[in-house]
């Protein structure tokens, strides 16, 4: 009993950084329409790059964040303004098609610069720091603090997207991209402004997720899964609503894994195939316009 | 192959194909001719490699049917090509027959299980589609990972015994497999024309082109896809049934591998020419060509096809045949309706 | 003085030729009314003249400076602004968001949010609600009012009447002498030609993608603008 507990909590902290995943994914989706099949695999390659830069320069994974988190940013608005612009306008087929190929270009660069063999950032004492309830239960600092932050960064997306002129820009982009330029928006530029924030967010995610668990260059699919599953849970439409679907997602997967090992993953798909099946809206539907 | 219509009482009529379609008829049928033939001519290696790139001309037209017409581009094949190498398994172990007769079984079974898959993943809209696909895919992988009956993580063979029941001699099964992958590759290019010429084909074109035009002319859209995908998932299990047969072992990993039937078939469609029933054909003609050259590369081949995909969908987004068809008009298959004017005598008569 | 010229202007979608060399000249402070049937080109010139059609450099001339080739987001910039047909206001934002969106490049000018409010009262009121929940004729107003945000030299008005109450319209039409008495320019796409010649000074009529009769509004013939719009 206890035990589950426990995995629960695991869970729902770790469902945290799936609905970082997620709010990358759906900015993306919600301001150009575009699903974008390599996010995972560019989660991955941030992860690559920290472990880089941690080697490098001799820092730690936290201090890595203030080079990876601009420098991913930044490729994410070339990514866009000079390769993915390009797909958008003529149906949903070049996007996803072009995306697919750019994960595959993805692992494979990495499967050569990094090989196969698993890698993992290392946090230090932080990593094994666990504030105890009682003897048998306890939470460790590091869920906590990833915990904390996804919402922290989940609360500011918020801001940014209601309360800013920023926001409203994207919001507008995603409403009607020929009026919006009406009003001197530069699409191309606010598209490549959504991919470079998409990836900041992500970056932090997966810095995140790499302290936690083992990579390799092939992780990255499941990841994009992962946050696909918290946003069709949530329900399109709200960053709150995402945020709960991964917390569901990671608590569904833990509760898996404490009925067989290598079940958490067919836990989570099934959880995600139930909402699907019986909320297609979500959690939390868009409300209809 | 010269099908004509009258339309009403003008001088006009339909044809389906001019002088090159006719010529790229006899080519098919040349080409099919010299295959059939194969195993007097091929060794047994060649005709294995055969094997292979038959099995991906299936896979590529099937992936282009739901892709470049029925527009569910699905990341997701690999769910039934596993199933029906898994089902061809179970049925040969379970009651020791011919492994030969699991074929209608497992498209069978692939056909039953995509209805249930697909009234689920349409409810996902448009690109949401395509990682639904996949999340069905990675449930697949998973179960057949966890599964005692199919040997869990490291899967099964086909005993001996069993592969004995196909035929006595070696050659003799090599042969009929051989033939089993050529049978289903014609039945499925050929199935596919058949099903553009007909009404569903039409319809298809029309989503693909417009699907709200569609909609608004009373197509039930989503019946027609749900025909799409079922008839895909049909003819990708037994092509899987046969791929998993000429390699006597399965592994979870091998059945619903992303990369080999799904990400291959998506390179080649898509360099070849999405949406024409030529393009996966030529498609997987330039994949084994230049695997030929590049396969020592391992993953530079892979980073090479990327970024060959990319560029031909930046510039060339109708894939190499795509482009020169509509260049010259080309049509290797009896598919465009044409309205030409009669003159002569026929102009008067009524068919 | 010439604010805007548009020389033997064409347009195509395809292999469809919407425009045949269409040329006219629109003078500061004047309204310039541009009416014609369905089909006849209307939108097509004035989505061309806010960029959102790209056209030859030299086709369009604004204040001496060839501006064919710019884009919608440039020429928001040299002070065009479009008032969209249908007036297409963003749905997830707010009435305010919507006219502040209108305002967001800061060029200079006398309209401000709160001008807008004085020009059109009730919208002050309804500023914090979504734009949907407004009747058809004050989303005309919010879209006016996004429109002026930008202070545009020449505001381009693509079917200001359509779907309204005339009340609603009439009282659309009255404001725009205020907008004329900051300097803008207007040119007001019209189906309704009675209140295109009652409100402009200057008429244009296309027919089939030509211009098939222009000149000074009160000096044209009844039957001469019935010929010219139907093509008999």
């Amino acid at each position: 009993m206890i035990g589950t507990l426990n995995a629960m909590i695991q869970g729902l902290l770790l469902g945290g950084l799936y609905a970082l995943f997620a709010a990358g994914l759906s900015l993306i989706f919600g301001v150009m329409r575009m699903v974008n099949i390599a996010h995972g695999d560019l989660i991955v390659a941030s992860a690559y790059f920290a472990y880089f830069v941690m080697q490098m320069l001799g820092i730690g994974p936290f201090t890595s964040l203030l080079i990876v988190v601009p420098v991913v940013a930044a490729f994410g608005y070339a990514l866009q303004r000079w390769l993915l612009n390009y797909t958008l306008g003529a149906g949903d087929l070049p996007p996803l098609l072009v995306t697919i190929a750019l994960s595959i270009i993805l692992q494979n660069v990495l499967l050569i610069v990094f090989t196969a063999d698993v890698h993992r950032l290392q946090a230090g004492p932080i990593e094994i720091a666990s504030w105890a309830f009682n003897s048998e239960l306890s939470v460790g600092v590091l869920p906590v603090l990833q915990f904390v932050t996804s919402v922290i960064i989940i609360g500011a997306l918020q801001l940014l997207f209601y309360k800013s002129s920023f926001g409203r820009a994207f919001r507008a982009t995603s409403d009607d991209q020929q009026v919006a330029q009406l009003m001197g928006i530069e699409t191309r530029h606010i598209f490549s402004l959504a991919m470079a924030l998409s990836l900041a967010v992500v970056a932090v995610a997966g810095v995140f997720l790499a302290i936690r668990t083992n990579f390799n260059p092939f992780t990255g699919p499941l990841l994009l899964i992962f946050g696909f599953e918290a946003i069709v849970m949530g329900g399109l439409g709200s960053l709150w609503g995402t945020l709960v679907g991964g917390i569901l997602l990671g608590i569904a997967q833990a509760i898996g894994g404490q009925i067989q090992v290598g079940l958490p993953f067919v836990a989570g798909h099934v959880a995600f195939l139930a909402v699907l099946y019986f909320l297609p809206q979500g959690l939390f539907p868009k409300v209809s316009q | 192959m010269n099908a004509a219509v009258a339309v009403a009482d003008l001088p006009l009529k339909v044809i389906r194909g001019d002088r090159v379609t006719h010529l790229g008829m006899t080519f098919w049928t040349i080409l099919v001719i010299v295959l059939a033939f194969g195993p007097f001519w091929a060794d047994r290696q060649s005709l294995r490699l055969l094997s292979e790139i038959l099995s991906y001309v299936a896979l590529a037209s099937l992936w282009n049917l739901l892709a470049g017409f029925a527009g569910l581009v699905s990341v997701g094949q690999q769910t039934f090509v596993g199933i029906g190498g898994y089902t061809l398994y179970l049925f040969a172990l379970g009651l020791g027959v011919n492994p030969l007769l699991g074929l209608p079984v497992a498209a069978v079974v692939g056909g039953i299980a995509s209805v249930p898959i697909f009234l689920l993943l349409q409810r996902l809209r448009g690109p949401q589609f395509t990682i639904g696909s996949w999340v069905v895919a990675e449930v697949f992988l998973q179960i057949a990972q966890q599964l005692a009956v199919v040997g869990g993580g490291s899967g099964i063979s086909l005993p001996a015994a069993v592969v004995r029941s196909i035929a006595q001699s070696r050659d003799a099964r090599e042969f009929l497999i051989y033939w089993g992958f050529l049978a289903i590759t014609v039945v499925v290019v050929g199935g596919i024309v058949m099903l553009l010429r007909s009404r569903y084909g039409l319809a298809l074109t029309a989503i693909r082109d417009n699907e709200m035009a569609a909609r608004s002319n009373g197509m039930d859209v989503g019946r027609i896809r749900l025909v799409a995908f079922v008839v895909a998932a049909i003819l990708t299990s037994a092509t899987g049934s046969m791929i998993f047969l000429q390699k006597l072992s399965i592994t979870p990993f091998s059945a619903f591998s992303m990369n080999n039937w799904t990400v291959y078939i998506i390179f080649m469609t898509v360099i070849g020419g999405i949406g024409r029933v030529e393009g996966p054909i030529i498609g997987v003609a330039i994949f084994f060509l230049l695997r030929q050259y590049l396969a020592d590369l391992a993953s530079t081949y892979l980073i090479i096809l990327g970024v060959v995909a990319i560029l031909i969908m930046l510039k060339w987004p109708k894939g190499i045949w795509g482009s020169i068809a509509d260049r010259y008009g080309w049509q290797l298959f009896p598919l465009a309706r044409r309205l030409v004017r009669l003159t002569g005598p026929q102009a008067t008569g009524s068919p | 003085m010439t604010l805007l010229s548009v020389n033997d202007l064409t347009a195509f979608y395809g292999d469809f030729q919407a425009l045949y060399g269409i040329s006219l000249a629109i003078e500061a402070g004047q309204i310039v009314a541009i009416i014609g049937a369905n089909g006849a080109g209307k939108s097509t010139l004035l989505n061309s003249i806010a960029g959102l059609i790209p056209n030859r450099s030299d086709m369009i001339v604004l204040d001496g400076e060839p501006v064919g080739a710019l884009r919608a987001p440039q020429m928001v910039m040299r002070g065009v602004a479009l008032v969209p047909e249908g007036r297409r206001l963003f749905p997830s934002l707010t009435v305010k968001e919507n006219l502040l969106i209108g305002g967001q490049l800061r060029r200079p000018g006398p309209w401000s949010l709160k001008r807008v409010f004085e020009l059109f009262p009730m919208l002050r009121e309804r500023a914090d609600n979504p734009s949907h929940s407004l009747s058809g004729g004050q989303q005309q107003m919010v879209a006016i009012g996004r429109a002026l945000m930008s202070n545009p030299r020449l505001l381009l008005c693509d079917e200001l009447s359509l779907g309204l109450a005339p009340i609603v319209v009439k009282e659309i039409y009255a404001q725009l002498p205020t907008i004329l008495g900051e300097g803008t320019a207007v040119v007001i796409v019209e189906q309704n030609v009675m209140q295109a010649v009652a409100a402009s000074s200057h008429l244009y009529c296309l027919q089939e993608g030509h211009v098939s009769l222009e000149g000074a509004s009160n000096q044209l013939d009844h039957d001469a603008i019935k010929a010219a719009y139907f093509g008999v």
